[in-house]
């Protein structure tokens, strides 16, 4: 909670100088307050006042980086409990163990494993991004050279291991840019501490929630700002409820003690219900999850939700209904139609486009509803269909007049040749999927 | 340091519904189902609770639809063509806690069934099974019209959960129900305030909160969910800061959006990087449910039965058990 203008008001200097362009400091609190004015507005204010007053107006969850560069994984600065109120703005990370009791060929073939969990999405390539690797040896030795390996694959590693001097000679020699350190505890957190000092990566505070404050507190005193909280939960009911606390807290109370991003581990070694279990934890403000499971059909479920779930809201649920190309249309590219509900539009869009034969598609007004949808709402129909055709301007555009509608509304062919006069109705599958086949083998012979 | 708990108590409460009646009730089921009661968000047990969990309904269809994806194949097989014989599957083998009947067969391009074929149908799937009914007409308003009264009145005294009246098309189905004893759905499409409105015209026709479902059209994960789930997060936060209206129970047709999915049927030859179809599809179901459950869901229907026991091991996982 950002700070009231009286609590901004102790920390001014108390003159009333009017330098700051108001008469009195506790205009200008109230102003700062209400976010109307610039601390720097005023040249008399002490650096203790500006420190106090910029942690006030850092975010309620801290962001946090995980990596370098173009793969770098940004967690927290979360501001919403529900998507509905603005939009969950960092996609959470996910990772895959590694052991490092592994032996060499063992590692290597998870690593391909993980690189594997990699998918096209409506054009987008999306992935499981980092690797959990775990000193399941205790061996220091065989730590750093897991590391390494995860280093070398590209993914984004965590580093776990609760052995401080493990961590620094990993962190310091694996090659891991920025690594998430796994973890800082009430028994090690000075060491630990020590390490995130002097290698600049962020750290997880693994501790129940009671001592997680004091844990972050310490971490703070030390110089860490860059902290993933771990409150310990592996129940799955234990988890939803711990993180909705902690989104509460920051959130509602600016509790900077739990302002912090949560990393959460699935608990079941069965990968669809440790899939289904990172769906919840992901729902419900996990920034990252951890899990067993390498298994892509396990993956693409659930990489494909994390997708939907950070989708901002605000994204209108309509296309606008107009004529759309997609790639480079000919006079003989064929016409589809269907409909301006979004998701409808860009999964016949994306089918099309996975075809590679250039087509038209023509978008009719359904008010953002699906096929069936705003057929059986008569919005759908072969007048507003062919109202569509006609101003779209396609018509003066191809020359063969073959219009491909959706299988699920065969029924319309008749009369929509009747409204359509010059054009031939051809039936297209009924679900998208089938639109590559049907451009390919079947839209050339008509 | 001990941290302050911030907990939400609500306004109001989930109005509660139950579907079926048994013998005493004038009715032949063994079992009913109740859902609704919440008082807290979805599985937030420690602010509030939620007496009735949410149930699992399986999904049949009548002979009319013939295009099952292979996995939903393999486990009915020729039962698919049965209906009586499906739903006692889904019941006695899989556990089905309700047998939610889908009337495809009654729209004109699936064969234009008659009300007679619906309620022979309806009477076959009665008998063959004892958990309570669900009865979904084909969604085309002149059949839907022609054909639920029928089924209504066949069923009578059972406390079926009928559908679905929209905002274009109650009437008929609101009175039915009235008048036959059965709880309705109101369909609306992932619009809150048509939901809201809906809820209000059938209210107006005089059946009472404990005899309202709402189902607010969902996607499966990668087909819109997102705006189902915020969509029902929203009504579910309404209905709890005391909005009368939007206090109805939730049904989703998990089943029938999951098995549309591309990535729920397509074959592992023709998508390498995926992994076998079996698992995934399964999958694709079971996490379209799961999400589907943290927004609000109360009963979920659903199609096939490691789907159905996977969701049901989460719901366990969810409620602490
Ligand atoms: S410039 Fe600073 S000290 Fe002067 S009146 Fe403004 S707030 Fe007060």
């Amino acid at each position: 909670m950002a700070l009231s203008g009286l609590d901004i008001y102790k920390l001014l200097p108390k003159t009333n100088c009017k330098e700051c362009g108001k008469p009195t400091c506790l205009a200008f609190a109230m102003a700062l307050a209400q976010k109307k004015a610039e601390l720097s507005q005023c040249p008399h204010v002490s650096d203790q006042a500006k420190e106090a007053l910029g942690a006030a107006s850092a975010p309620p969850i801290r962001l946090v980086t995980i990596g370098e560069g173009e793969n770098k994984l940004e967690i927290g600065n979360e501001t919403v409990l529900f998507r509905h109120e603005a939009t969950f703005f960092h996609p959470t990370g996910l990772a895959v163990t590694l052991s490092d009791s592994l032996d060499g060929t063992a590692l290597a073939r998870r690593i391909e494993a993980v690189k594997a969990l990699r998918f096209d999405r409506v054009g987008r390539s999306v992935r499981v991004e980092m690797l959990f690797v775990r000193n399941d040896s205790g061996d220091a030795g065989k730590f750093l050279a897991a590391a390494k390996a995860a280093a070398g694959s590209g993914l984004l590693v965590i580093l776990a291991s609760e052995d401080p001097a493990a961590m620094e000679k990993a962190a310091r020699e694996s090659g891991a840019k920025k690594p998430l350190l796994y973890a800082a505890t009430p028994a090690n957190a000075n060491g630990m501490a020590a390490v995130a000092k002097a290698t600049g990566c962020p750290v997880v505070a693994k501790a129940p929630p009671d001592k997680l404050v004091d844990l972050t507190a310490a971490l703070n005193a030390a110089g860490i700002k860059d902290i993933v909280l771990d409150p310990e939960f592996r129940r799955l009911d234990e988890c939803l409820w711990a993180q909705t606390q902690i989104r509460r807290l920051a959130l509602r109370r600016t509790f900077r003690p739990l302002g912090y991003p949560v990393i959460a581990f699935t608990s079941s070694t069965d990968p669809a219900r440790a899939a289904l279990q990172a769906a919840v934890l992901m729902a419900k403000y996990a920034a990252i999850v951890v899990l067993e499971a390498v298994e892509p059909w396990a993956c693409l479920p659930l990489i494909t939700w994390r997708l939907n779930v950070y989708t901002d809201p605000q994204k209108p649920i309509q296309v606008e209904p107009k004529l759309y190309e997609v790639g480079a249309v000919s006079p003989d590219s064929p016409v589809l139609v269907t409909t301006n509900f979004s998701l409808t539009y860009f999964t016949v869009e994306g089918e099309v486009e996975a075809s590679r034969v250039p087509s038209y598609i023509v978008v009719v007004n359904t008010d953002g509803t699906s096929v069936l949808t705003a057929w059986a709402a008569e919005k759908f129909t072969a007048d507003s269909i062919a109202k569509a055709v006609r101003e779209s301007g396609v018509e003066s555009r191809v020359r063969k007049k073959r219009l491909v509608i959706p299988g699920g509304v065969a029924v319309l062919s008749g009369k929509l040749e009747e409204a359509l006069p010059g054009w031939k109705i051809c039936v297209g599958p009924r679900e998208a999927v089938g639109i590559p086949s049907y451009l390919k083998n079947v839209w050339p012979s008509l | 340091m001990a941290i302050e708990v911030l907990t939400d108590k609500a306004a109001g409460a989930i109005a509660t519904v139950t579907i079926g009646a048994t013998k005493a009730e004038g009715g032949t089921r063994e079992s009913v189902v109740t859902v609704g009661g919440e008082t807290c968000l979805p599985f937030h047990l420690k602010e509030g609770v939620m007496p009735h969990p949410p149930v699992i309904a399986m999904e049949i269809c009548d002979r009319a639809k013939t295009d099952w994806p292979p996995e939903i194949e393999r486990v009915f097989g020729a039962r698919l063509k049965d209906p009586p014989a499906w739903a006692e599957a889904c019941e006695k083998q899989y556990g089905a806690q309700a047998i939610c009947l889908r009337l495809l067969g009654a729209h004109s391009d699936y064969g234009n069934n008659s009300a007679d074929d619906c309620v022979s149908t309806v009477r076959e799937v009665l008998s063959a099974t004892t958990v309570p009914l669900i009865i979904v007409g084909p969604g085309q308003k002149d059949k839907d019209n022609e054909i639920m009264p029928a089924c209504s009145q066949a069923a009578k005294g059972e406390k079926c959960l009928l559908g679905s009246a929209t905002q274009d098309n109650y009437k008929t189905l609101a009175a039915s129900c009235l008048a036959d004893g059965h709880s309705i759905i109101g369909e609306s499409p992932i619009d809150i305030n048509i939901a809201k409105q809906v809820n209000i015209l059938i209210s107006e026709m005089g059946l009472p909160p404990g005899r309202i479902v709402m189902d607010p059209t969902v996607g499966a994960v990668g087909y819109g969910i997102e705006y189902a789930y915020s969509i029902m997060e929203r009504g579910r936060l309404a209905a709890l800061g005391g909005d009368k209206m939007m206090a109805m129970p939730v049904i989703c047709f998990v089943g029938k959006e999951a098995w549309r999915a591309k990535e729920a049927k397509v074959d592992q030859s023709e998508a390498p990087a995926w992994g076998p179809a079996m698992e995934r599809g399964i999958l694709w179901e079971a996490m379209t449910a799961t999400v589907l459950l943290i927004a609000g869901a109360d009963i979920l229907v659903m199609r096939h039965p490691d789907a159905v026991e996977k969701v049901r091991g989460v719901i366990g996982e969810l409620l602490g058990k």
